[in-house]
């Protein structure tokens, strides 16, 4: 068996600081762009004047939006459509809509000088009122954001909504016990280690752009380019190097890519641009910032019968979050979370504000993050009113593992779960009831301990090709498989890894599949030149969609390789079963020929049945049947300190069950990763503005991430539930963890603070906010100030 | 990556060549010593000298000395040395407290003690616990040394009584005698490890023969806003009085009542408030344990290994 | 706009004497990076947070973007080209590979010879020292909990072979 924990191929590049990082990279000529950006939130740009900047001596050329009108014919991409089908600017040219949005590019001969030459443009704002909190961005007179967008005279982008109203309703009126709870989920931010950046390179000779760039989809990114320069797609070459993580951060287009094309066209010299951090945190995609009003109805026993969801969705200054185009607001509907409910209604409702656009980032799988983290608060709530422990409350209503397939209100159909053996593996590795004595016998003592639980169930793997698409582009993906003469085989993929290892994964796949060592597999990505076209990496597809392909044609190798065996062995096909890494006569398994023996002689001039090809390659687009549903149980306990508000995560238990695991050793460090990702979202990281729009965050030093010294030594347990419809029954783990761990987290803290009263408070859960929690003077968590 | 504005450079080879290149080159140069103060404020553009003045190269304005009466800090100490140092345990244990909980491991490998306390940031943890211990700084200049007491070295935020002309070279402490019950700590809360602080107290105390009656006492806060980084006001109502849990707890309260917290991103004022008072508190009650380990007649040395009530 | 004459540095580096011209301004990573083409150390952050960019300066952990390249005149740098010894990689490397200490790879190297620093100090440190050590580094992709299995894995295994 090829699946196991195969040490990684990549480690030896990296480990040696041999990796290839966009920044890495240096080309004869190369020129340095830097972007001048927008210090305040929202203001008429009355001028803009770049003559000292040009005059500076190291200075090669200066871009502002009237430039990029010009640079290539017929095309004004001082605009640019976003993935959402909404349009963004490239460089502000009438307006700014948020603080850190782009007015200029230098270009110079080096990094500092770029850098310097910033301050010399000299920008005139004339100041307009800010709109920085989302809750009033519908009220009337509000400052309209959008005034670019004709006959546009609010700040709605969308309003959708799923599940049959009437229904729930009917259910909640007539419910023993409706629980109600206002709940932020902070706008956050991936902040992938590497920030963003771009070498282009437009040859004016071949009239070939290549791109080197941290792109997560770099096919997608490919099309949309040739769509908004006119490039012809066919002489643009998009290479993602070695990309030093992404969560969904490297999902966009951003302004600072088409400026780097632009001044490399302009320049006719490669141009490099990488953002930042600053600039990373302050304009790059954030994540999350959803208002949420969430309310769950149930039996006084204890029956979960509803749930109703009001969602108030802040997709900042131009709509640029990447998700299903007939999804607006992701898979948000999986908020009926993983319990046999009667019916569910929720609806999102879009708005624009003064703050940078994005909203689908840092391992969301589309909105799942936030409706997993409603669901599992509002059960934790419920669990509190009527007096019953939480993971017994759940217990009581997991979906049992006869109802799968699952059809859930909202029009989801879960593929396969077994939940109550999951959570009662959580509670037996964590001890449960242990703790729960443990906590009693401290709280005795006048010390706050809390256990906290969240079952999550997420749905990845985006998706059927008829439902779903981005800008069009329907996000199947692919894989395309050449064996060589000599049994060595390259398989070239179209999704793109940030760390998750798919160089060792995938040849995993393959090497399973054909019976060969995954040493002699190549894997093959992140070059549009080499490699099929496909949607890229994020949302967990890629072993969900990727790997499937990947699967299903080494499958097509192995048919073919049944063939030429047959006539290599000189029997008939259907005498022929696969075994042990082979191709055996049925009854007499030593006649055998093994892929590597095939591939030569499907190379050669043996006689093959009319209508077969030789050779042995095979390719395959993979449009997934559905998305698949990997879950799990997490229970978190903290120890809290009422009076300075300090919160020390003392364990974190995780059961997670996301079908077969190719890689053990690589799912459980997606896994770390997620529960990390919960740690720091729960207790320290936002991205917040104080009302003038100034982003508070800009910097490291206040975006702060966990370190080591917060994130305790995880507990982990397995449970395999293969997913029917996968061809490997494989279902994705990269997001199962930052989608299960915040609730865990919180849901622990407010356990802890639950004899003082304290109810709920928005993440993060800073020292400030428990203590303001406690006094009963909660703290707006989004806005200074508040 | 942010980077530095233009800048000049000039590499001082000893103290007397620093206030050379300082004379002239005046009020547009800054001194660069471990650079983990000045770099980060210049890659921000914050700070834009004309002129770097290198005096990490003076090892002998690196050093941590105890005689009997006095333990010296070179300006040039690293973070990660003061530490380490042997002569800060026992009475000085605040120092380590506080060097346990600034930065972290790798910047205090390199961050000098005098570059954070010239940088003079108002969250800075140094500057509170310099000011219970009421430190005296030493200044060299072109008219020789002078010592200003801690108290009064600070004027503002990023602002000190060093002159243009000057630089720091040491910190000296005054140690109690032998025969005294001394002790001191450090209490931060900050949002995350190596976070500057939301607040935070330190406390150097000593005791009366009798175990109980409290002869000295030295508060110092920071990040809340506190006058010259102490509490002045608390640290008079202890003189005097017994340690009890009453006092000590109306010494916080009296702490927390005379600083001026700002709110920000760390967190409201009325919280900075609250935990400088409660700091204050358990700063107090583990300086007071810390005393009362003290073996009578032993005080230079201690720990909690020794004998003596708790 | 004041435009300084560059300063000729030499710094060791990985064992040899290197002698560029630099602008008193230019932090070491960028020295690093794009003068000497040692892209094995990277940067993340404006504000001495991530850690990406620790190297070796005289045998200490330093954050590189908090140093100026004259800073560096006349002292030894180690970069991750540094661990390995003719060809033969650091235990520390052989563990972040052995221990999937290493996702994406971004912050590995400033891991790596933070780890190498700490186990030449303590040879067998509990894996909460490890914690404390590493503390002002970030990384996104692990977790910490793999890299300091890799650490302890290489303070278990002091003396590696070529892989």
């Amino acid at each position: 068996m090829n699946y196991g924990p195969l040490p990684r191929k990549e480690d030896a590049r990296l480990v040696r600081g041999k990796g290839t990082f966009v920044d890495d990279i240096t080309l004869p000529g190369m020129l340095h762009g830097a972007v001048l950006r927008s210090p305040v939130a929202h203001a008429r740009i009355t001028s803009i004047d770049t003559a000292a900047a040009l005059a500076h001596p190291q200075v090669e050329a200066v871009l502002t939006g009237r430039d990029l009108a010009g640079t290539l014919p017929g095309r004004d991409f001082s605009w640019m459509p976003t993935l959402s089908g909404d349009v963004q600017a490239v460089l502000a040219t009438d307006k700014v809509r948020f603080q850190g949005q782009e007015i200029a590019f230098v270009i110079a001969r080096d990094r500092y000088s770029a850098r310097d030459a910033l301050e010399l443009i000299a920008v005139e704002y004339e100041p307009l009122p800010v709109l920085v909190d989302a809750t009033r961005a519908l009220d009337p007179g509000a400052p309209v954001v959008r005034d670019d967008l004709d006959g546009r005279t609010d700040n709605r982008i969308f309003h959708w909504s799923a599940g049959d109203k009437a229904a729930t309703d009917a259910v909640f009126a007539a419910a023993d016990v409706v629980v109600t709870q206002d709940m932020l989920y902070p706008r956050s931010h991936p902040s992938p280690l590497e920030t963003c950046g771009i070498v282009a390179d437009a040859d004016p000779v071949s009239g070939r752009l290549t791109i080197w760039s941290t792109s997560q989809a770099p096919h997608a990114h490919r099309t949309v380019y040739a769509l908004i320069t006119g490039i012809p797609e066919h002489k643009i070459r998009v290479v993602s190097p070695d990309l030093g993580g992404g969560f969904g951060n490297k999902v966009p287009i951003y302004p600072g890519y088409l400026c780097a094309i632009a001044g490399s066209v302009r320049t006719g010299r490669p141009v490099k641009w990488t953002e930042d951090r600053s600039e990373n945190l302050m304009a790059g995609s954030f994540a999350r910032d959803y208002h949420m009003h969430g309310e769950i109805a149930a039996s006084r026993d204890g029956r979960i019968l509803g749930l109703r969801a009001r969602v108030l969705a802040d997709h900042g200054a131009f709509n640029g979050a990447a998700q299903p185009s007939k999804y607006p607001a992701g898979f948000f509907h999986i908020f009926t979370g993983s319990y046999d409910l009667r019916a569910a209604h929720c609806e999102v409702t879009g708005v624009y504000t003064n703050k940078a656009p994005g909203g689908v980032a840092y391992s969301c799988s589309f909105r799942v993050t936030e409706a997993v983290y409603l669901v599992e608060r509002l059960v934790d709530l419920l669990a509190r009113e009527l007096g019953m422990d939480p993971a017994q409350l759940r217990m009581a209503n997991l979906l049992q593992p006869d109802q799968f397939p699952y059809a859930s209100p909202t029009g989801l159909v879960y593929d396969s779960g077994d939940y109550p053996q999951a959570l009662r593996l959580a509670m037996d590795l964590a001890g449960y009831a242990d703790l729960r004595a443990e906590q009693a016998a401290r709280r005795e003592r006048g010390q706050y301990m809390g256990i906290g639980v969240s079952f999550f169930t997420e749905g990845v793997g985006a998706g059927p090709r008829e439902h779903m698409d981005i800008l069009g582009l329907a996000m199947a993906d692919a894989a395309e498989l050449r064996v060589h003469p000599t049994g060595k085989a390259v398989l070239g993929v179209s999704c793109q890894t940030q760390g998750q290892g798919h160089e060792t994964t995938f040849a995993q796949i393959v090497a399973e599949e054909l019976g060969l060592d995954p040493d002699d597999v190549d894997v093959v990505h992140g070059d549009t030149d080499r490699t099929p076209f496909g949607l890229g990496t994020y949302g967990s597809r890629s072993t969900a969609v990727c790997g499937a392909a990947a699967a299903i044609a080494a499958r097509r190798v192995r048919d073919r390789a049944k063939i030429v065996a047959a006539a290599m062995l000189e029997v008939a096909e259907s005498d022929l079963e696969w075994a042990d890494r082979a191709w055996r006569v049925r009854g007499d398994p030593e006649q055998a020929r093994n892929i590597g023996e095939i591939a030569m002689a499907a190379h050669s001039g043996l006689r093959l049945p009319d209508g077969i090809e030789g050779q042995l390659d095979a390719r395959a687009v993979y449009n997934p049947p559905n998305l698949t549903f990997p879950f799990g149980a997490y229970i978190c306990v903290t120890d809290v300190d009422p009076v300075t508000g300090q919160v020390v995560v003392r364990r974190f238990i995780a059961v997670d069950d996301c079908g077969v695991r190719i890689n053990p050793m690589i799912v459980e460090g997606q896994i770390h990763r997620g529960l990390a990702d919960g740690v720091g979202i729960a207790l320290m990281q936002a991205i917040t503005f104080d009302h003038q729009g100034n982003c508070l965050a800009g910097s490291l030093m206040d975006y702060l991430l966990p370190t080591s010294a917060e994130v305790p030594s995880p507990e982990l347990g397995t449970t395999v539930t293969p997913s029917p419809h996968h061809p490997i029954g494989a279902k994705g783990i990269g997001e199962s963890a930052t989608v299960g761990s915040p609730a865990a987290v919180v849901n622990s803290v407010l356990d802890a603070l639950a004899p003082l009263g304290v109810r709920h408070a928005d993440m993060p859960l800073t020292p400030a906010v428990v203590w303001r929690a406690v006094q009963g003077q909660p703290l707006r968590t989004d806005l200074a100030g508040g | 990556m942010q980077v530095p504005a233009h800048v000049e450079y000039e590499k001082a080879g000893s103290v007397g060549h620093a206030l050379t290149l300082l004379a002239r080159y005046g009020p547009t140069a800054r001194v660069l010593a471990g650079g983990h103060s000045l770099i980060p404020m210049m890659k921000l553009r914050l700070a834009q000298p004309e002129t770097l003045i290198d005096i990490g190269g003076l090892a002998e304005l690196a050093f941590v000395t105890r005689t009997d009466g006095e333990l010296r800090i070179g300006a040039l100490t690293t973070h990660a040395k003061l530490l380490e140092a042997p002569e800060t345990a026992s009475q000085f244990a605040i120092l380590q407290d506080a060097e346990r909980v600034i930065a972290d491991p790798v910047v205090r490998l390199w961050g000098t003690v005098g570059g954070s306390v010239c940088q003079a940031d108002p969250s800075e943890d140094l500057s509170a616990a310099f000011a219970a211990l009421r430190a005296t700084m030493v200044i060299a200049g072109p008219e020789g040394n002078r010592s200003v007491p801690v108290r009064d070295f600070f004027t503002g935020p990023y602002e000190t009584v060093v002159g243009s002309g000057e630089l720091l070279t040491e910190i000296r402490l005054t140690a109690a005698p032998a025969s005294f019950l001394a002790g001191s700590a450090y209490e931060k809360v900050g949002r995350r490890a190596g976070d500057w602080p939301i607040a935070a107290a330190g406390v150097f105390v000593s005791l009366d023969e009798d175990r109980a009656t409290i002869t000295a006492a030295g508060i110092g806060l920071t990040a809340v806003g506190a006058d010259r980084f102490c509490a002045a006001e608390a640290e008079e109502f202890l003189l005097g009085r017994l340690a009890t849990v009453e006092n000590v707890a109306r010494a916080g309260q009296i702490a927390a009542g005379h600083c001026r917290p700002v709110s920000d991103q760390r967190g409201p004022a009325d919280f900075k408030r609250h935990l400088a008072g409660e700091l204050t508190v358990r700063a107090l009650r583990r300086a007071v344990q810390r005393a009362l380990r003290q073996t009578r007649g032993s005080g230079a040395t201690g720990s909690a290994a020794d004998g003596g009530g708790a | 706009m004041a435009e300084e004459p560059d300063v000729r540095i030499t710094v060791n580096v990985n064992g040899a004497d290197c002698s560029r011209d630099v602008e008193p301004r230019l932090l070491l990573i960028h020295f690093l990076r794009d003068d000497l083409g040692l892209t094995g150390s990277h940067w993340g952050c404006d504000t001495s947070n991530c850690g990406a960019c620790v190297v070796w300066l005289d045998e200490r952990p330093v954050k590189s973007c908090t140093i100026l390249a004259v800073i560096a005149d006349g002292r030894r740098v180690r970069t991750v080209e540094g661990l390995e010894r003719d060809g033969v990689l650091d235990p520390v490397q052989v563990g972040f590979a052995r221990c999937h200490g290493l996702q994406c790879g971004f912050c590995t190297p400033g891991m790596m010879l933070t780890a190498r620093w700490l186990l030449d100090h303590h040879p067998d440190p509990p894996p909460a020292a490890i914690r404390e050590a590493l503390s002002g580094q970030v990384c996104r992709c692990t977790g910490y909990e793999n890299i300091i299995r890799a650490v302890r894995w290489a303070a278990e295994n002091p003396t590696s072979v070529p892989e």
